[in-house]
């Protein structure tokens, strides 16, 4: 079974070598062989599910060495693998959510000339993040890491024709690279404090390690997830990361590659045990997170960018969880899964809708649609239900558990935690109503004969005149776009449910993170009592706001905070403000300290050794007399002090 | 005879000397000025020889004859073909080593 490990990375590289070196014979047939190779991962993937199922809990990692990559003397790197419990999960949601994404692929790209490519990039992104959850060791891990960086930024470039794209793209990377430091960084400490960076050996070894070392590792990989992640403060590449094709925003910045920072954190769970203050740190980005990406997503009128909004601040819900330490870590993982269905289903639906609406991504155009895509409408609107946590439905179980495990913190912490876990679920309840409400429901706002209604304040000319395109015929989504719409709502409304009863997945996790009750303060039912009201409230304000009276076209100029939030609070001006003209000020500086002060010392040095040597010169004038003369001034002087230091 | 007055003569002599090679132009003169400081310098060995009642200044006279000896055919030998290239004996004259 070991060896059948590697064959999970190497189906999709192999798609990624041929589709991407291929050339254009493959046009007509790379999407159906990319995919085919994603099946083939997945099938691989259950295979070695059904048999981890069949062992008892304590031995089923699996562990396969595949080579050693830099055998040097005190210095170890293999490329080896590890599928445990925690492992297997990852593979299982990469593998199965990428293979749905990639069908989903095959209609929504279908009139890109650029496809085969598309789905190469895909295979790598797919390939890259297998590395990611089953590396043995960090440094493996950190080449998953680098490699879903690259897809990520060959993705959201992929329509590099728009300057937006590929400023997106580069966006991305640069901030992501901010973040891949600090994991270099980490593993740098891993090893001169552990002398190596597998797994194993570094995460039994932190009992004997000092608590600031711990801390400072702890911190490095924070800073990693945080990049990777999308949390506070290296969160400003998600949302301009939307100008990829949907299917990607879906895929890798929805369900996958932005959950790596939650693995990394899961993953090295014993090193934040150890530092306290590190998780300390853990716990206040993801709580800052969570509201930071809640607000944003009240405000945009882009469907994708709301959702961007919204993976953030559900992301923010899995990092805190992730920082309450045994507490919360199953739970992490869990609304991890459960997010990855649903959050992908929203994606898809949001590009079935774009599908039908020429491209349109602002939500004050739509409306009324759920006439036109039945299919689109039930599926988001599941999805829909499952991420605001509708009883029943997965997010109820996964969110729940995770304000549960906030109040379980214990102490003042963990009634701060818990009520800040409680206003995110009222927020989100708020802006997934907000945007279910604008896209299916209320007037057809795409009519072009539509009339702004009487209480929309001054609509801007533009608006009405940015209407280039033909009224758009909204229309269902082809067979290969709603199938896996089908299938991702299926696992948002049972996931939850199938995770929970009789505590499946904490029996199935436990064994690699560890669990831990805590001490809660009230009840389960009540922290579900205490949910659902908060999610009453905020779908009642969505309905009162979007719902019971109409929606304008021109977005109203709203409140201060409003219109922060729609600059996403601020995130770049303050990014611009702060690192762009404070880098620039900073060179600025150091460039004239290094002209004046620096180069002064080196070249006044030089400058005064030249005069000095410029005047010595002129003792050497070749006349063996004055040599003479300066030899018995020498000898004279020296004898004379010799002669006055015997005198004294 | 009181040995310091000796050490007077070999003082001046010495002095003498020092004065001939730092102005006088001509290379043989300076080389003969050279040869008195040696002398000097021996004269004053000699007369700390006798002063201390041993024989350690004497032989060291007798070993600065054999370097003077020495010496002198060097030296005249430079200074010969000195002259001979440059139809001079100045030792201004030979000054190309100046920057």
């Amino acid at each position: 079974m070991e060896n059948l490990i590697a064959l999970l990375v190497a189906a999709p590289l192999l798609g990624a070598a041929v589709l991407l070196c291929g050339g254009r014979r493959l046009d007509r047939a790379g999407h159906w062989l990319g995919t085919l190779l994603a099946a083939a991962s997945f099938v691989v993937a259950v295979v070695l599910f059904t048999d981890m199922l069949g062992k008892g809990a304590e031995d089923r990692a699996l562990h396969q060495k595949l080579f050693s990559w830099i055998p040097v003397e005190g210095f170890q790197a293999d490329v080896a693998f590890q599928l445990d419990q925690l492992s297997m999960t990852f593979v299982l949601l990469i593998t199965g959510v990428g293979t749905l994404i990639h069908i989903y692929s095959i209609g929504y790209m279908e009139h890109d000339e650029r496809r085969r490519r598309f789905f190469g990039y895909l295979n790598l992104f797919l390939a890259a993040m297998l590395i990611l959850v089953i590396a043995d060791n960090y440094l493996l891990l950190y080449v998953g890491w680098e490699g879903v960086g690259l897809a990520s930024y060959l993705l959201i470039g992929f329509w590099q024709h728009k300057p937006s794209a590929a400023t997106a793209a580069k966006k991305a990377f640069l901030v992501n690279r901010v973040g891949d430091m600090g994991l270099s960084i980490a593993i740098m400490l891993m090893f001169t404090t552990f002398g190596t960076f597998a797994y194993g050996p570094v995460l039994e070894a932190t009992g004997e390690t000092s608590e600031g070392k711990l801390t400072a590792i702890g911190l490095m990989l924070l800073l990693a997830a945080c990049g990777k992640s999308a949390q506070v403060p290296l969160q400003s590449w998600l949302g301009d990361a939307m100008e990829g094709p949907t299917p990607v925003s879906a895929l890798i910045h929805a369900a996958t590659m932005v959950t790596a920072g939650v693995y990394l954190i899961v993953r090295s769970g014993a090193i934040f045990n150890a530092a306290p203050d590190a998780q300390m740190v853990v716990v206040v980005v993801g709580a800052v997170t969570l509201i930071f990406g809640a607000i944003v997503g009240c405000a945009k009128d882009d469907i994708k960018k709301a959702l961007a909004g919204s993976t953030m601040s559900q992301i923010g819900y899995m990092i805190l969880a992730a920082g309450l330490g045994p507490i919360g870590y199953v739970f992490a993982i869990m609304h991890l899964v459960t997010h990855g269905f649903f959050k992908a289903g929203l994606f898809l639906g949001a590009g079935s809708v774009m599908h039908g609406m020429n491209d349109e991504v602002d939500m004050r155009k739509y409306g009324g649609l759920r006439k036109y895509m039945p299919v689109t409408f039930v599926t988001f609107g599941l999805g829909y239900l499952a991420i605001i946590g509708f009883p029943g439905l997965s997010g109820f179980f996964s969110k729940d558990k995770i304000i549960e495990a906030a109040f379980a913190k214990g102490g003042t912490e963990g009634w701060i935690l818990g009520s800040v876990a409680l206003l995110g679920a009222a927020i989100t309840a708020f802006y997934m109503t907000r945007v279910m409400l604008m896209t299916f429901f209320g007037e057809e706002r795409w009519r072009r004969t539509a009339t702004p209604s009487p209480d929309a304040p001054d609509v801007e000319p533009a608006a009405e005149t940015r209407g280039e395109h033909a009224e758009p015929h909204p229309h269902e989504s082809p067979k290969s776009m709603t199938i896996p719409m089908i299938v991702l709502a299926f696992g948002s409304v049972f996931a939850g449910g199938f995770f929970s009863i009789g505590d499946r997945f904490l029996h199935w996790l436990e064994p690699v993170t560890g669990h831990d009750h805590g001490d809660a303060p009230i009840g389960a039912s009540t922290v579900t009592a205490a949910t659902m009201v908060a999610l009453v409230i905020g779908v009642a304000i969505a309905w009162a706001m979007y719902g019971r009276k109409p929606v304008p076209v021109a977005a109203p100029r709203g409140s201060l905070l409003t219109r922060a939030a729609r600059r996403d609070l601020l995130q770049d001006d303050f990014n611009h403000v702060v690192l762009v003209r404070g880098g620039e000020h900073l060179t600025r500086s150091l460039v004239y300290v290094d002209h004046t002060l620096v180069d002064g010392v080196v070249n006044g040095t030089a400058a005064s050794m030249g005069g000095l040597s410029g005047r010595l010169r002129k003792l050497q004038n070749g006349y063996a007399r004055s040599y003479a003369v300066s030899m018995f001034g020498g000898t004279a002087v020296l004898i004379a002090a010799t002669l006055l230091m015997r005198a004294v | 005879m009181n040995p310091v007055n000796y050490l007077y003569l070999a003082a001046l002599l010495f002095t003498i000397g020092a004065a001939g090679v730092l102005i006088r132009r001509n290379a043989i003169v300076v080389f003969m000025c050279v040869e008195l400081m040696l002398n000097a310098c021996n004269l004053a060995f000699v007369t700390f020889s006798r002063m201390h009642g041993n024989l350690d200044g004497q032989i060291i006279a007798f070993f600065t004859m054999v370097v003077a000896a020495a010496e002198v055919v060097v030296g005249l030998a430079i200074i010969v073909s000195l002259f001979r290239s440059r139809h001079s004996a100045s030792v201004d004259d030979a000054s190309l080593m100046k920057l």
